[in-house]
């Protein structure tokens, strides 16, 4: 099945919506506007019926997997159920009509969500307080950093360098790029974590911050964290917890015990907000009380009962968005705290590594295994057992599409070659393990019988594999001027 | 399952945590039913103070308009709203098909020859694209031309900080200019000359970045008709709702010579062995999860469901029914600003300045304007004062196709009142 796009589908006998008529005397902006500041071209909008638009979106969306109908047991990502209840929240006409520059008062109710959802937070993480400005987790590191930076500022301290482990997020180093800063890679030991010994040799008084995953990115906990945690702050450095593995942990300890200074939180993996195809996300970030004055403005604060937005803040690293971060997202988030409640996050994460060392078990004579468990809320497998039947990760990511199975994450992280990252979550059922489990037994199984059935796949998809050489070359064709498909874009035909 | 394993308690898998750090309990309340959940978020909604969509004449960034029911009847499918970034094309082809049309509407909107599929916001948009300047120029200063959005500016100094990069405002280009930012309608709602803005900075080598209001340009001249490089915006109004700031979605497009420089992902037509056409990430050498800290940004998340919303909504008006809408908010607006400047003591800001559809008028007092309309049910004018110490006085007004001629009289009357 495959669907043409909406502007193919356009036709000029289509109309238009009917809309208000402006029902006031005054001049069109193209009578009254000098020409200069008015459009030439019209844009070439899709014309097209409501039950035509409505028909295209939903070919389209069948034309996805979602967490709602295929398990997506997708590693680093905590694709768990999304409750429904959160989505109802969150469009209260109480919440999504309210305009962000209201007066304080008409707006009590947001304030106190806000508040409430950073006392929560706080609760989980262990830090004093929590900026719910970030977007995305990437957003929040960079956010983090940037008040690292302030930090050591402050102090006359002139740090150049922060610290990412070569197993680490791509996130990582980019936002420690994007806030000015160079990045030196510390190496995993042979156990899958971080090397002391490589740690020890680049810590620095250059060093501002080591950025660390925990659980790792294989999906191990960092049993020497205390240790790293002294080494790091010996040096005078700040140590920056990447919360995209929370899930693994909650109500049974805490990044701030454990030494973290800034922690950040993906609100879309951990505590259940939607991930909307690649975002909306929101990414909060708490942090010890040393880090407080530079949180970014404003913050939300709570007397006697009556909350205020705190903009006088002159430390502040400033503004990291406009406003008070997605706050619909907040909403959803909050929501599910509430009604999970310490009991129900504690037992989320406990579940979580139960599935995970469920699964692990159930696969681990068909995939190689380079670290010992147990793991956390995920693991990390190998195909390279499968090497010289020619078959690699991404041929079974594609053999499992067409099991109706979303793929694991695959070739992340970097230190393990043809890596295979599963994280089940919290809220797949047995049946589902057990039938996921199933099908890497088959598709290992067809690996040694007929490895060309694995290079065909998926076969059952809107789409077979994407030459995506092919799809490159067309790019580099248009952006140098060879070619008139511009790739990126629906372009007319010229005639 | 833990026999499975082969343990005997869950603490066996939990072995690697030290016991120091092991928690008993987390100090938050117990969870609650669902119905216990949702009264106690309705209950904090009903501290809100929500005004009806056609007394709101306020804006600043964020504005009331009609939303067609198509675009949540979408947004809501789970097929959509519960699936993760594409990474795995062939069972993602209903999220990359409609990025893809997301990306050529925003082209075709801005008239630049591509955009990508989302940023965080309007705000981040300008920031990010003042990066790109900064990286295409080898140039270390930006300059903020006019009223840019406050908030905007704010975050762009944060993002212009870490990266060692100096942010001035004023209209004179520099050799050390990276670009020039400027935007149309400014945060007051008034027109800038967009063409001298642009030739000023190309004069000066430097880009010529415009931050646009998506509806206006159903009218007004798109970056790409005046020679900007990248066109920047806040999509909001494109079918989101204001949700008190967020989510909403930024907008990016460029040039085609700088489109390697673009932030985020970027959404390609390719083809399988059977030559059928589908759609994939394209150039993702650009992005964090291949180049890390070689990355063109960090961005990884974006505002996918967001930009979907947009799409929809841009499909439903079509470039007739945008049209109207942009035209009923200019004709509204106007309107509206004739009687207000016959109010005693009121006077517009900017007297030869054209305006879209957000005007600033200078009174006599401001904060009681504001308390009054509030009294009477209606969500007042802005006080951007508060930002701007010139602009002692002066509220900032907004119309659009959702303030009917009848909630146009109402205001007027609570004034005169």
């Amino acid at each position: 099945m495959t669907e043409l796009l909406s502007f193919e589908k356009s036709r000029p006998s289509a109309g238009s919506p009917r809309l208000p008529e402006a029902g006031v005397t005054a001049p069109q902006a193209t009578e009254a506007l000098d020409a200069g500041l008015l459009r030439a071209k019209a844009p070439s909008l899709p014309q097209l019926s409501e039950p035509e638009i409505m028909r295209h979106y939903s070919r389209l969306a069948s034309m996805n997997y979602s967490i709602s109908e295929q398990f997506y047991p997708l590693g680093s990502c905590t694709m768990k159920y999304n409750p429904v209840a959160n989505e109802i929240a969150a469009t209260m006409p109480g919440f999504a009509g309210l305009h962000p520059y209201q007066e304080e008062d008409t707006v009590q109710g947001a304030l106190e969500l806000m508040w409430r959802l950073e006392r929560a937070l706080c609760a989980v993480v262990g830090v004093e307080r929590v900026t719910l400005q970030p977007a995305a987790g990437a957003h929040g590191e960079w956010t983090a950093l940037r008040m690292i930076s302030a930090y050591h500022h402050s102090r006359g301290d002139n740090r150049t360098e922060v610290l990412v482990p070569d197993s680490a997020h791509g996130t990582n180093p980019a936002s420690a790029a994007l806030s000015g800063f160079q990045v030196v890679e510390v190496k995993s030991g042979r156990d899958g974590r971080i090397s002391l010994a490589d740690l020890e040799s680049k810590l620095s008084p250059r060093v501002a911050a080591l950025m660390l995953t925990n659980p790792n990115t294989l999906g191990l906990f960092e049993r020497q964290i205390l240790d790293i945690a002294e080494m790091v702050h010996a040096t005078g450095a700040m140590l920056y917890y990447d919360g995209a593995n929370l899930n693994a942990f909650m109500g049974i300890c805490r990044p701030g015990d454990m030494g973290f200074d800034a922690v950040h939180m993906n609100l879309h993996k951990t505590f259940t907000t939607p991930h909307g195809g690649g975002g909306p996300g929101a990414g909060p970030v708490g942090v010890k009380a040393e880090l407080v004055p530079f949180l970014p403005t404003p913050t939300v604060e709570r007397t006697n009962g009556h909350l205020t937005l705190d903009f006088k803040r002159p430390r502040s690293i400033g503004r990291v968005r406009s406003f008070y971060g997605n706050f619909g997202m907040l909403v959803r988030a909050y929501s599910y705290i509430v009604a999970m409640g310490g009991d129900g996050l504690t037992q989320a994460s406990r579940d979580a590594v139960l599935s995970a060392n469920y699964l692990r078990k159930q696969v681990e004579d068909d995939l190689e295994m380079p670290h010992e468990g147990p793991c956390m809320h995920e693991f990390v497998a190998s195909a390279q057992n499968l090497a010289h039947e020619g078959v690699r990760a991404l041929d079974i990511a594609k053999a499992l599409l067409d099991r109706d199975f979303y793929a694991p994450t695959i070739y992340f992280p970097l230190v393990v070659p043809e890596a295979i990252m599963v994280e089940p979550t919290e809220t797949e059922s047995k049946a589902t393990l057990d039938a996921f489990a199933a099908a890497i037994k088959d598709i290992v199984a067809t690996a040694k019988s007929s490895p060309q059935d694995l290079h065909e796949a998926p076969k059952t998809l809107p789409v077979g594999r994407l030459d995506e050489v092919a799809a490159a070359r067309r790019i580099n064709a248009y952006l140098q001027g060879q070619s008139d498909d511009p790739v990126l874009r629906w372009k007319r035909a010229e005639k | 399952m833990l026999e499975a394993i082969g343990v005997r308690s869950m603490d066996d898998l939990l072995v690697d945590i030290p016991q120091s750090l092991r928690l008993d309990a987390l100090e938050l309340p117990a969870g609650l039913s669902e119905f216990e959940t949702m009264s106690e978020i309705a209950s904090l909604a009903a501290r809100n103070r929500v005004f009806p969509d056609r007394l709101t004449f306020r804006g600043g960034g964020v504005y009331r308009r009609f939303i067609p029911a198509a675009v949540a009847a979408v947004t809501s499918k789970p097929e959509f709203y519960t699936a993760y970034t594409p990474y795995q094309p062939e069972a993602s082809q209903g999220t990359l098909q409609a990025i893809f049309e997301f990306q050529t509407l925003i082209a075709e909107l801005t008239g630049l020859d591509v955009a990508n599929a989302s940023l965080y916001d309007g705000a981040t948009a300008v920031a990010e694209a003042a990066m790109m300047a900064h990286v295409q120029t080898g140039r270390t200063e930006v300059v903020v031309s006019g009223y840019l959005h406050p908030e905007y500016l704010e975050v762009l100094r944060a993002f212009c900080d870490g990266r060692g990069i100096k942010v001035r405002k004023g209209t004179e280009p520099g050799p050390k200019t990276a670009a020039v930012i400027f935007q149309q309608p400014d945060f007051l709602g008034l027109l800038v000359d967009a063409r001298t803005l642009t030739e000023g900075a190309h004069a000066a080598g430097a880009l010529a970045i415009a931050c646009v209001d998506p509806i206006s340009l159903a009218v007004l001249a798109p970056p790409g008709e005046y020679g900007a490089d990248i066109a920047v915006g806040e999509g909001q109004q494109l079918g989101l709702s204001p949700s008190y700031g967020g989510p909403h979605v930024g907008f990016i497009s460029c040039r085609k010579e700088l489109v390697r420089r673009l932030p985020g992902r970027l959404v390609g037509t390719a083809y399988d062995a059977q030559g059928r056409r589908g759609f994939n990430l394209a150039l993702a050498a650009r992005e964090q999860h291949i180049r890390r800290e070689k990355a063109t940004s960090n961005i990884c998340t974006n505002h996918s469901l967001c930009a979907l919303a947009a799409s929809v909504y841009m499909t439903y008006m079509g470039t007739k029914g945008l049209r109207q809408v942009a035209e009923v908010s200019f004709q509204r607006a106007h309107s509206l600003a004739d009687r207000l400047a016959a109010l005693p003591g009121w006077e517009p800001a900017f007297q030869e300045r054209p305006f879209f559809n957000e005007f600033p008028m200078r009174v006599p007092k401001g904060p009681a304007v504001v308390r009054k309309l509030a009294r009477k049910g209606i969500l007042g004018p802005l006080e951007v004062n508060r930002w701007f110490r010139e602009l002692k006085g002066v509220l900032t007004f907004t119309c659009t196709e959702v303030n009917d001629p009848k909630a146009l009289d109402e205001l007027v009357e609570a004034l005169e009142s």
